[in-house]
């Protein structure tokens, strides 16, 4: 019931994303020192920093694949991994957590195929065992996805068949086919040769320019500059620095900032 | 190559002396070798090992999947489990299991502290068969939950994340995703287990189980006063059986490195060396191996060997 009030009340207004003061610390490592910011419904949000920054720390963070320390995180009006009641935060079971993750997309760094599956059994296997969709059904959507992510001739190839290019498309593809409402990418290019990220960014503006609400860790300054809506620059575990990408990346204020970007760009 | 030559001198001694020594009475091996007693008692070796091993295999992954669960009362009893029966020698748990009805006097199926619903006499139940079968599948259950549990460490931790992030349960992640994967790990030592548990078949007599093939042979010559030639028909059909499994092993061996050399090999893509990235898959597949617990369970055979000869 709630639920469904909750899913009427969310419109324009209510951000995808909204993350308030969200610590994490691995033992006495305190990895995110409170990150608080908001991604709207359709934006593209890149997350730049050094590494050990809790760039993809706060993005495991939003799928629940990482608990939080402290701090509150909802997605789409929802809090994430908590339900709350009398004022006080109870953590889900596993079910109902992972029955959350199935309206945010993931997207890895070393891609995370299912080796033992085809790619089109990679793209049909969730909408299969987890939403228990007709087979048919599920089959032409997958084969359409990978055709969107230009692999339809390779549908039947195992992932060590596939250049890292194909695999991370095909990835990209089996997210999409539990038809996410926000997606997340960490780094998803860094694993792959410099000719074949081309390709996978490709898809990713494709992506974008359909209106889907993207959070990505990324080193692409280019594709930042070019896609995202915002850029938010991180470090040690806090926001340092957000804005347009343009802005920051031409006159980035802080000192961090600027000496992160002299060394890459 | 001067020891390669002394090496076949001395055997070439050995298979001649042992020819003609009265002691090892080959025509009685050749008498008994095919003997009705005899091949019974080795097809009854063979179930014995059939039913323990597929018993094993099952409460072996089970227990594997407990002692990775997330919930620590699982994972205790997993854990607790493997304590009792990799700790002690399987032939004292043999001897136990055929005493059980001097525990357990009869089964009682109900409410603890009730009334049961059903009651009958343990005796009546547990033949001494199902007692040996069950004795060593509980014990072999142990070491196939390590097995087991070394496949599953090894499939890396990507897979996990992926498909939780995909919304899957943990049961879907275990069975769709981890378990296929880890096959090829558990496969290999499987065998291994396969070859040791026909052998190990040969303690029941604690039980006391005694239609197996060693007990029999024993049994045959203990009336005959000739045991020599009757360890050795036992021998030869232990070797025929293990000799097979050998065989089997080496091309399901096979079998499954060649998936594992396939996905590396056939990089006919230009693009091909990117795919290295999965690879992550495959050199945990050594690492996995080198995890099978053997050594303390080839002592039992040969310690515990004696005390069922006596």
């Amino acid at each position: 019931m709630s639920a469904t009030t909750a899913r009427a009340a969310t419109s324009v207004d209510v951000p995808m994303v909204l993350a308030e003061q969200v610590t994490k610390s691995f033992g006495s490592n305190q990895v995110l020192k409170g990150i608080t910011l908001e991604v709207k419904r359709g934006e593209v949000m890149c997350l730049v920093g050094p590494s050990g920054s809790g760039k993809s720390t706060f993005l495991r963070c939003i799928n629940h694949l990482e608990v939080l320390s402290a701090g509150r995180l909802s997605v789409d009006g929802e809090l994430i991994g908590y339900r709350e009641s009398n004022g006080k935060l109870y953590e889900m079971a596993p079910k109902e957590a992972s029955k959350q993750r199935r309206d945010i997309g993931m997207v890895f760094q070393r891609f995370n195929l299912f080796p033992h599956m085809t790619a089109l059994q990679n793209v049909m296997e969730a909408p299969l065992r987890v939403k228990g969709l007709p087979k048919a059904k599920v089959e032409s959507t997958a084969r359409d996805l990978l055709a969107r992510v230009g692999l339809a001739d390779r549908a039947d190839y195992y992932p060590a068949h596939l250049s890292g290019g194909q695999q991370q498309r095909v990835a990209i593809a089996r997210a999409l086919a539990m038809e996410p409402k926000l997606m997340l990418f960490d780094e998803p290019t860094s694993a792959l040769d410099p000719e074949l990220v081309g390709e996978v960014l490709d898809v990713m503006k494709g992506l974008a320019k359909e209106g889907m609400t993207m959070i990505v860790v990324t080193h692409e300054m280019g594709f930042a500059r070019e896609v995202a809506d915002s850029l938010v620059f991180m470090d040690a575990g806090v926001v340092v620095e957000s804005g347009l990408p343009s802005e920051v990346l031409a006159n980035p204020r802080h000192a961090r900032t600027q000496a992160f970007l002299s060394k890459v760009l | 190559m001067v020891f390669a030559v002394l090496l076949v001198a001395i055997f070439a001694f050995f298979v001649i002396d042992a020819a003609f020594r009265p002691a090892y009475d080959w025509p009685a091996v050749g008498k008994y070798l095919f003997d009705r007693r005899i091949s019974m008692a080795a097809l009854v070796t063979i179930e014995l090992t059939v039913f323990s091993m597929v018993i094993a295999i099952i409460l072996g992954v089970i227990l594997a999947v407990m002692r990775l669960s997330p919930n620590p009362v699982v994972k205790a009893v997993a854990w607790f489990y493997l304590w009792i029966f990799r700790g002690t020698p399987v032939y004292v748990q043999l001897t136990i299991w055929g005493l059980i009805s001097l525990i357990y006097t009869s089964i009682d199926i109900g409410l603890p502290f009730m009334t049961p619903w059903i009651s009958f006499s343990t005796n009546a139940a547990l033949n001494t068969f199902t007692l040996a079968v069950i004795g060593l599948a509980l014990n072999e259950a142990a070491y196939m939950a390590e097995i087991v549990r070394a496949g599953l460490l090894s499939v890396d931790k990507g897979q996990e994340e992926a498909s939780v992030a995909l919304g899957m349960s943990w049961s879907q992640t275990m069975t769709r995703v981890i378990l296929p994967q880890s096959m090829r790990v558990i496969i290999p030592p499987t065998g291994n287990e396969v070859i040791s548990m026909l052998k190990t078949t040969s303690l029941v007599t604690a039980v006391p189980f005694s239609l197996e093939l060693f007990t029999r042979s024993r049994d045959i010559s203990a009336e005959t006063f000739n045991p020599i030639p009757l360890l050795i028909v036992a021998s030869i059909w232990y070797l025929f059986f293990t000799s097979i499994l050998m065989v089997g092993q080496y091309f399901l061996e096979k079998r499954f490195s060649r998936g594992v050399g396939d996905r590396q090999t056939d990089k006919s893509d230009p693009a091909a060396p990117t795919t290295g990235a999965i690879t992550g898959v495959v050199p945990v597949v050594g690492a996995g191996q080198p995890t099978v617990v053997l050594p303390p369970k080839t002592d039992a055979p040969g310690t515990t060997g004696d005390g069922g000869a006596r």
